[in-house]
């Protein structure tokens, strides 16, 4: 029931976010987060961002969060 | 009903048996043992992401043909359609249905339409049922599998059943995941015509690779070791999977096999999948072992920790194929 | 990250061999319960370590009550059912959500919002949002009844069945019988609330707290702390999953929470009335209080007959010792929560355990 992933915001009007999670985009608001920014790594639960995820000790944590950056890398040379 | 016969199924089916538009085909057939299958296409939505039902309906069953070992040599369509439906949509779905055929080598020989009322079948359904011919000398069954065989995936799991979530209306979001809806005929006839020691084969669709190793468990009565960080997963589909708390292992595929191999030669077929586009994933994920009490699969983990992979069961995600 | 889990394994093994004795940690989230089980990380613990499953999984801890209650609610042709799907197979006196999910408007939503946007959907229903869940997933709830009270939307109401994790701990502990030597204690409720809430617990009852997040390195490293400060003979609080947890939480969160509940006395599964445990919403929102609005008392219901959910989930208990599991009670025919529930104790150790039939 605790289930949160860690996502990228790519969109962000007032608190309606777009997030991506490894090219997987899901709505979510950050009504409980307001200091959150575009760009930001956060934790996503139920539909909401719950915390800012720090970069250094995400990356320590979820082995996937180094690979969403690779990932990210990938797909910007794609269609850049 | 003749019109939609000859004005949008003919066209797109086209072949000798199905044109004569007989009762039944009539097959001229190798010698060999046949082998027969059949299935129902319900999948929801009808279009995806690298797929549709026609053409779901079409590998689905070249694939069961196939991983039995043999040719696929003619399949029976048969639709029900909700009355309805566009035409449009009907057209699209059968030229997949040709394309799909033409492209693996497989006649459509015979088939039937029905049309309900509105409400009684949500927009089309698909039935199949196919026929194939196996060679002399090849002889897969469970029967053959030993200890000490290993086992080898051709590529990423959860791929279709994940995308057929993602593009569920409950739980829609945007996605670059695509289906691995694909006829695996080509590649299977590679593998058992190049190398031996290929005991077993079956595709696992619904229930995932963990229905398949628990099916070959039950069968054998031998149990199964599995390594987790041996299992191909795209991350897409494995963050997608813990974003709604789904387990890839349970996830359906529809473009792979599972194969049991003799272990001299499983390097062997795993070079022969490689130098296939439907199989450049392919990884030896575990083998078969002894049965120490109950036959189980026991997949030891990432961490090297082990658990048990149980046969999924409980609340199945409706209509993936 | 194999190094790490070796590294911390190795401290492990010698703490757990040079205290010798039992070692009793429980976990306290739904969430490390199943991924304890998922990862097979109690077949690397050494053989006097025990991980205990507390009352973590907010549907096992769910009193009948609320369940008859909300079934009662599914049958109202009135009312729209709005649950996260964790609920839908738990059984009442009267089938399930999911029995009646043919007949009844039962939707499954992944977020509180889609709970609003169902009332502002459909005008001529009432939607009830079965609003389950720990310190987590409180804030969800309270965005969106603020969101209502703003946008004037009169047809939601909230069940609330939030639980408050600290005082669980509390009553666990307070316990005579109790054998829990450390929490592990859960990642993202202490997001919210911040790794300071632990505090107390170290401080009134010495035992160590480690807050940890859910991926498997996480968890053993958790383990590893905890077990040093054992062996230490020590009892701190510390927090490892620096990631996303801070002292103080999300303010912003525990404000809206507050805002919008308060905290009242309450009835979970296995562990009867404790105080100040559940959120409640204040009388300034109390229009969109389903108790009120329906009637519904919030005593406790019955308990099914032979079920053990109540000792599983105070860890005194592993699952294969109640009479019922892997026989009347399968995750294919559950009797209690705790086999429903994908994060229940006993759901997992079906699903995952060796030993699944007795």
């Amino acid at each position: 029931m605790c289930l949160a992933i860690p996502a990228r915001i790519i969109e962000l009007d007032d608190d309606k976010a777009v997030v991506d999670a490894m090219g997987n985009r899901f709505k979510a608001k950050t009504t409980l987060l307001p200091e959150a920014k575009l760009g930001d790594l956060v934790l996503i639960h139920a539909g909401f961002a719950i915390s800012l995820v720090d970069e250094e000790e995400g990356k320590k944590t979820w082995q996937l969060i180094s690979e969403i950056n690779e990932f990210m890398d990938t797909q910007n040379r794609l269609s850049g | 009903m003749d019109d939609l016969i000859r004005q949008h199924i003919l066209p797109s089916l086209k072949n000798d048996a199905l044109d004569e538009l007989g009762d039944s085909a009539r097959l001229k057939l190798a010698s060999g043992s046949l082998c027969f299958t059949t299935d129902s296409y319900v999948v929801k939505p009808l279009f995806f992401n690298g797929g549709d039902i026609g053409k779901l309906a079409v590998c689905g069953t070249v694939n069961d043909l196939a991983v039995a070992g043999s040719k696929p040599v003619a399949l029976a369509l048969s639709l029900i359609i909700e009355d309805g439906l566009e035409m449009e949509l009907l057209d699209k779905i059968l030229a997949s249905i040709g394309q799909t055929a033409r492209k693996t080598g497989i006649d459509i020989v015979t088939g039937d339409t029905k049309t309900v009322e509105t409400g009684a079948a949500d927009r089309i359904f698909i039935n199949t049922a196919g026929i194939g011919v196996r060679p002399a000398g090849v002889d897969l069954g469970f029967e053959k599998i030993a200890v000490g065989d290993k086992i080898i995936i051709n590529g990423t799991i959860g791929d279709h059943g994940m995308t057929i979530i993602s593009q569920r209306e409950e739980m829609k979001f945007q996605s670059q995941l695509k289906s691995d809806c694909a006829s695996l005929a080509g590649l299977i006839r590679e593998l058992l015509e190049n190398t031996d020691g290929i005991k077993f084969m079956r595709d696992p669709t619904r229930g995932g690779l963990a229905a398949t190793l628990n099916e070959i468990a039950r069968s054998t009565a031998m149990s199964v070791k599995i390594r987790e960080t041996d299992i191909p997963v795209r991350p897409a589909v494995q963050t997608a999977a813990d974003m709604l708390g789904f387990d890839v292992l349970t996830i359906a595929n529809e473009g792979k096999f599972v194969a049991v191999v003799s272990p001299e030669f499983a390097d062997d077929c795993l070079r022969i999948c490689r130098n296939n586009k439907l199989g450049k994933d392919a990884k030896i994920i575990g083998e078969v072992v002894e049965t120490l009490d109950v036959p189980l699969v026991e997949i030891e983990t990432q961490i090297g920790g082990k658990r048990i992979v149980q046969m999924p069961y409980g609340r199945e995600l409706p209509r993936i194929c | 990250m194999l190094d790490r889990i070796n590294k911390a394994q190795g401290v492990i093994d010698a703490a757990c061999e040079t205290l010798g004795r039992q070692i009793n940690i429980m976990e306290v989230c739904g969430t490390h319960t199943v991924s304890i089980f998922r990862n097979g990380i109690r077949s690397i613990l050494p053989k006097n370590l025990k991980l205990l499953s507390g009352p973590g999984c907010p549907v096992c801890v769910t009193d009948q009550g609320y369940i008859d209650a909300v079934l009662r609610l599914a049958d109202r042709d009135d009312c729209i059912i709005a649950t996260y799907g964790d609920m839908i197979r738990v059984p009442g006196k009267d089938g399930s959500l999911e029995t009646k999910q043919a007949k009844a408007n039962i939707r499954i939503i992944l977020s509180s919002e889609d709970a609003l946007q169902l009332a502002k959907d459909n005008p001529e229903k009432t939607v009830i949002f079965v609003a389950v869940g720990f310190e987590t997933t409180a804030p969800a709830t309270a965005v969106v009844v603020k969101e209502a009270a703003e946008g004037a939307i009169d047809n939601i109401c909230i069940l609330s069945g939030h639980k408050l994790v600290v005082p669980a701990m509390r009553a666990l502990l307070s316990e005579k019988n109790h054998n829990i030597n450390a929490f592990l204690c859960p990642g993202h409720v202490s997001a919210i609330i911040g790794y300071g809430a632990f505090g107390g617990i170290v401080e009134d009852f010495d035992r160590p707290c480690v807050v940890a997040g859910f991926e498997p390195v996480q968890i053993i490293e958790g383990l590893c702390e905890i077990c040093r400060q054992l062996s230490a003979g020590k009892a701190e609080l510390k927090s490892i999953y620096s990631a996303v947890v801070t002292e103080k939480g999300n303010i912003a969160a525990q404000k809206i929470v507050d805002e919008c509940f308060e905290p009242a006395d309450g009835y979970w599964r296995g562990l009867g009335k404790i105080g100040k445990s559940t959120l409640k919403l204040k009388d300034k929102y109390d229009r969109f209080d389903a108790f009120g609005r329906f009637g519904i008392s919030d005593e406790p219901g019955e308990e099914i007959k032979g079920c053990r959910c109540g000792e599983v989930l105070c860890g005194l208990i592993d699952p294969t010792e109640c009479g019922l599991f892997g026989r009347d009670c399968t995750p294919q025919e559950p009797v209690g929560p705790c086999m429903v529930s994908s994060e229940g104790a006993c759901a997992a150790w079906y699903k995952f355990g060796r030993e699944k039939r007795r």
